[in-house]
């Protein structure tokens, strides 16, 4: 009988340990805990709030001081600035990071506000106006590849199977490609790419989203073979090739690399394709994006990355003439101040016909709307 | 005195290797893997939380010697103590971004991340459960500290190797680093038995 009462109560005294002790002392739960008489709950509750009401104000008060006390002020224009960076952290700019940038144009009065290349031309606008600074806009600038051989048009050496990494790859006897300026095509840059703007195409070459990329420089620096340059994004007009290897070397080991042949350099209305160390090479201050130089190319090295359509003449022509001497193909004929008319089976899509016009009258070429834009923006000027 | 300092070092021991928090309690992995990565912020990180844990295991000590047990409140220690850590981590925040802005930024983005550590509540609380005295309590946060410091320091340096290692494609990262922590927890299990406390 008694084993029974003690079991029941074993069980129940956790619960009702107050009432029991009244009744048999000797009961308690053991261990560490001492079992009380009886649990006062009001002055717990009471001790518990003060304390930590009290802990509560004091680490409150305490912070709140320092606060105070160790306010450090912030220019609010780092923070404006800040927000306007592309926040890639590419290092373009030549700082450690978006916020250390952002720091030092405010702060220092001799870093250009036009660094942070990824943000673009309008975020560059913004801080040098909050910077009180000159706005040197760059020209919008975009990486090319000057490399046009892909794995069907090149010859390999021997078969990699490495590391697929353009940068492990360049290891083992400078890479598998048998021209050895040639992009491997191993993905180095579209990884690096720190805004997703390189894809590797089927056959082995690096594609660039001219949407998406920014000109921020990581793939230069990454790509071992030195193939990728930093360009005039207007100028869409290259010579995807830079071996310095001479035209028979060159025409083994792949079939649209540059022979050095110079009509690039013969034909350019505006000389700006030049040929020195065995490839040609288009200066982009000079070129104008004719793509005279692409449709003569024997190589067919150079790339045009421009949609070209021929171009039509509409009725606003008063038949000056200055389209006939400037087309460099002879597409444009008609008798002087009459309507002029085009060839459409000579007419490259150059575009310079266009730009000369004095009236406009040029339609379907690429750069029409552009140029017709540009007028009217003078006329709204004057 | 001797057998004093004999048990001091004993608990740093203990405390470091053979019971790492990270190795044998597993406790605060999301900073060890987190931070692991690179062998610059592993350094930072374990500098910082060794300062903070010896300074917010004192306060706790204090104020649980001093204040909670004369009132009788000891089941309020977890909020009491995450209480501490988080207005220390703030105030010391405050006060280093103001005092020395370089160490600020180097080390003051692991600040806030500490003050969700585990390690740093755990080692309060075992020092009120094994009834340590200030000194005691000093030398096992310490210890934690170390013990901490030693792990992130092993972990990031073979991370670093692992980087440039071909792994399995499933394995990449996280559970590359998972396997490689529980390789060197098996190596801890050396220490085990090693101090008996």
């Amino acid at each position: 009988m008694y084993d029974v009462y003690k079991t029941a109560t074993d069980i129940i005294g956790m619960f009702r340990l107050a009432d029991l002790a009244q009744i048999l002392p000797q009961v308690g739960v053991g261990a560490e805990i001492e079992a009380k008489q009886s649990i006062d709950v009001w002055p717990l509750v009471k001790y518990s709030l003060i304390f930590l009401a009290g802990m509560g104000g004091l680490f409150g008060f305490v912070l709140a001081f320092a606060a105070k006390k160790f306010a450090i002020k912030v220019d609010p224009r780092v923070e404006q600035v800040n927000d306007l960076l592309a926040h890639a952290h590419c290092g373009a700019c030549g700082y450690a990071g978006c916020e250390q940038y952002a720091e030092a144009v405010v702060n220092d009065p001799e870093v250009s506000a036009t660094l942070c290349i990824p943000a673009g031309e309008r975020a560059a606008r913004k801080i040098a106006e909050l910077t009180g600074k000159k706005a040197d806009i760059k020209e919008k600038q975009i990486a090319r590849i000057m490399c046009g051989g892909s794995l069907s048009r090149t010859v390999k050496r021997y078969t990699y199977e490495g590391v697929p990494d353009c940068r492990a790859a360049v290891l083992t006897g400078g890479g598998d490609k048998a021209c050895i300026y040639g992009c491997l095509g191993y993905g180095t840059c579209s990884r690096v790419c720190p805004f997703e703007a390189i894809t590797i195409c089927e056959d082995g070459l690096p594609h660039i989203d001219p949407g998406k990329c920014t000109a921020c420089g990581m793939c230069v620096s990454a790509c071992p073979k030195n193939v990728i340059e930093i360009l005039p994004a207007s100028k869409a007009v290259v010579v995807a090739c830079h071996s310095k290897d001479n035209a028979a070397y060159t025409r083994k080991r792949c079939t649209v690399g540059c022979m050095a042949c110079g009509i690039c350099e013969k034909i350019c209305p505006f000389d700006a394709a030049a040929v020195t160390d065995n490839f040609s090479k288009i200066d982009p201050a000079k070129c104008r994006v004719c793509g005279l130089c692409v449709s003569k190319c024997p190589a067919g090295t150079i790339e045009d990355f421009i949609v070209r359509a021929k171009a039509s003449i509409n009725d606003s022509c008063i038949g000056c003439g200055l389209c006939v001497k400037i087309c460099p193909v002879d597409a444009i004929g008609g008798e002087p101040k009459q309507k002029h008319a085009v060839d459409a089976a000579k007419c490259i899509g150059c575009g310079l016909c266009a730009a000369k016009c004095p009236v406009q009258a040029f339609d379907g070429v690429f750069n029409a709307e552009q140029v017709r834009a540009a007028k009217n923006k003078l006329k709204e000027a004057s | 005195m001797g057998s004093e300092l004999t048990k001091l070092f004993e608990l740093v021991i203990s405390s470091s290797l053979v019971n790492n928090f990270v190795f044998t309690w597993f406790l605060g992995l999301c900073i060890f893997f987190g931070v692991s990565k690179k062998m610059e912020t592993a350094i930072g990180m374990s500098v910082t939380f060794t300062a903070v844990i010896l300074i917010s295991s004192a306060m706790s000590w204090l104020v649980y010697n001093y204040l909670m047990i004369p009132l009788g409140i000891e089941f309020l220690m977890i909020i009491v103590f995450i209480g501490i850590v988080a207005g220390l981590v703030q105030g010391s925040d405050t006060i280093m971004r103001k005092v020395s802005p370089g160490l600020y930024h180097k080390l003051g983005i692991y600040l806030a991340l500490i003050s969700t550590n585990c390690i740093i509540l755990a080692v309060p609380l075992m020092n009120v459960g094994n009834h340590y005295n200030f000194i005691e309590s000093m030398a096992f946060a310490l210890g934690s500290g170390l013990g901490f410091s030693l792990a992130m320091i092993i972990m990031a340096s073979i991370r670093e190797k692992i980087e440039l290692s071909d792994v399995p494609g499933p394995f990449k990262g996280l559970p590359m680093a998972f396997i490689i922590a529980g390789m060197i927890a098996l190596a801890f299990t050396g220490f085990s038995g090693l101090i008996t406390l």
